[in-house]
């Protein structure tokens, strides 16, 4: 309920159940001349799913890239307006960026084990900031590990390379550690787009477990994954946010006829 | 025009000229293959020779003494125990010089200045170094430390090396880091991670083999310089371990000894060679079992 006072998209703070966990107000973004967003305002809830769709170059990754400003690595890339965690503009100079992304993980495309053992893997994110003790460190790896549900299959050779795991495990891995740092926010970047069906199945039944506890967003180029994964879906297009609503509402009754056609397969 | 001829079903004398094509396609293909092989087996002879003749020479020279005793006066017996002694801390010296900035300079270009234009700058200039004649370089640490201090010195030799060995680290620093796909620097840094902790907890983790390969290569390349030695450290006919006196090491050694008319002096030298041969072969295959092991 706290949401109707932001933008275009308020028309949805009503059928929100949950309180707003961030806030973009006015988003435009550039990479050098380009002008890839462009006054985006949109409101994503906590503990709910939120995905993303559009055609490729539509903007969403961009979008999903401004939330933990991981472009920040790339010179010529910036970011102007606001993006509000937890009452903060995280886009002001001089915020944090490692503090913000111990509180925003993110989950990329293509699986990125780090070159250590799938212990080490886990663990790496939380001696950044944690001084735990070694069972107290192993307690939470295990936490972690099966939260993505990955546990059972890797428990026996934590010890063994990250990289040795196929690509669906691999990213559950990566899962693991995004989550094992205690994130309150989870980006998720096409999570599935390099797995096999099965996989991606087993992806999506984790996300479905995640929702409890984390706000999830979510960019995907799979319709049929945004509509059974995702609570609230975003359409964009050319650097727009044209449609933001329930996913029920998106992909059964949309109120924009670029939406209806995208959704409908008619384009993209 | 609109009606055009449909092309003739391969009369006879057609197909006879595309077969005679393809043969003629296949003869040179033949001969090229034997022109390749032939020339292949001619670079394998070239080394074949320089390997045998060294067994052949050298092998005789290999004995305790050799490893124990130091060069010794025309028409006695000796070893080569300074001039490995020499060799093995110059060359140790150098490199333990050349690869932290090595090293760190590669990291700077690959990680930190990547696009910059200072980048490219340095890049450039680092290229000029490592192409840039070993005489040079001992002519120029000759003229800096040598002439400035007044005498021949093993540190004269060691920064000669070292700045010889550096280029080396820096180019593979630097390639072996940009192989390290920026999605695991992304993956970190979106972990929170500080970079410099994705640097050297990520980063060098990921293309350590690589970076330790091309330390060994560097090793492999100074320990045979002879030119800048010649200049720096010169030659000492007695065991020194004073780093700032003239210290003995094989490449000189062998320069000297293999043109004197001393038999046993040549001997020597063949043995020095044979030495050297054989620890720049051993430095390869290691580099090549680290560079394997990477994939």
């Amino acid at each position: 309920m706290t949401l109707t006072t932001t933008g275009p998209t308020s028309s949805l703070g009503d059928k929100l159940s949950t309180s707003e966990k961030i806030g973009v107000k006015n988003l435009n973004f550039y990479y050098g001349q380009f002008h890839a967003l462009k006054d985006i305002n949109i409101s994503i809830p906590d503990r709910r799913v939120t995905a993303f769709i559009g055609p490729s170059g539509c903007g969403k990754s961009t979008l999903l890239r401004s939330l933990n400003r991981i472009y920040e690595m790339y010179p010529g890339q910036q970011a102007t307006g606001e993006i509000i965690i937890d009452g903060e503009n995280i886009l002001k100079p001089g915020a944090d960026l490692t503090e913000l992304r111990t509180k925003v993980g993110m989950v990329f495309q293509k699986p990125t084990p780090f070159p250590m053992s799938i212990f080490e893997n886990v663990a790496f994110g939380i001696r950044l900031y944690e001084k735990l003790s070694r069972s107290d460190l192993e307690e939470r790896v295990h936490w972690a590990l099966s939260r993505a549900a990955l546990w059972n299959e890797v428990k026996d050779k934590l010890n063994v390379v990250g990289t040795g795991l196929s690509g669906g495990q691999q990213q559950r891995l990566c899962i693991a550690r995004a989550i094992a740092v205690k994130p309150q926010i989870l980006l998720m970047d096409e999570p599935a787009s390099a797995l096999d069906p099965i996989s991606t199945a087993k992806l999506e039944e984790l996300i479905e477990e995640l929702r409890e506890e984390f706000c999830i967003v979510i960019v995907t180029h799979n319709m049929q994954q945004a509509a059974r994964t995702s609570d609230y879906t975003a359409f964009m297009y050319l650097g727009e946010l044209v449609e933001f609503d329930t996913s029920e509402k998106i992909f059964t009754n949309p109120g924009n006829t670029r939406t209806r056609d995208y959704v409908t397969g008619r384009f993209g | 025009m609109s009606d055009l001829p449909m092309p003739s079903l391969a009369p006879d004398a057609k197909t006879l000229t595309r077969r005679a094509l393809i043969k003629r396609r296949h003869r040179f293909n033949t001969a090229m293959t034997v022109v390749s092989l032939v020339m292949t087996a001619f670079v394998l002879f070239t080394l074949g020779t320089i390997l045998l003749t060294l067994l052949y020479n050298g092998l005789q020279a290999i004995r305790p003494s050799l490893f124990l005793e130091s060069t010794p006066p025309p028409g006695s017996a000796g070893g080569l125990a300074n001039a490995i002694y020499g060799s093995l801390v110059m060359t140790s010296l150098a490199v333990a010089i050349a690869a932290p900035i090595g090293i760190m300079a590669g990291t700077f270009l690959a990680e930190y200045a990547r696009n910059s234009r200072l980048a490219d700058f340095v890049r450039f200039i680092n290229d000029v170094l490592l192409s840039a004649p070993s005489i040079i370089i001992g002519l120029f640490v000759y003229g800096v430390v040598v002439v400035s201090v007044g005498h021949f010195s093993a540190w004269a030799g060691i920064i000669a090396l070292a700045i010889i060995a550096t280029p080396i680290i820096v180019r593979t620093t630097e390639d072996m880091l940009s192989l390290v796909p920026d999605s695991l620097r992304e993956a970190g840094a979106a972990l929170g991670t500080p970079r410099w902790k994705v640097i050297t907890s990520i980063s060098y983790r990921a293309a350590f083999q690589g970076i330790l390969t091309g330390v060994l290569l560097a090793i492999a390349r100074v320990s045979g310089e002879t030119a800048p030695l010649l200049f720096t450290a010169l030659s000492n006919q007695f065991w020194s371990s004073d780093l700032n006196a003239p210290m003995a090491n094989l490449p000189v050694v062998i320069f000297q000894f293999a043109m004197s008319p001393y038999e046993d002096w040549r001997n020597l030298a063949w043995g020095g060679a044979l030495l050297i041969t054989t620890a720049v072969l051993a430095l390869n295959i290691v580099a090549r079992l680290f560079a394997k092991g990477k994939k």
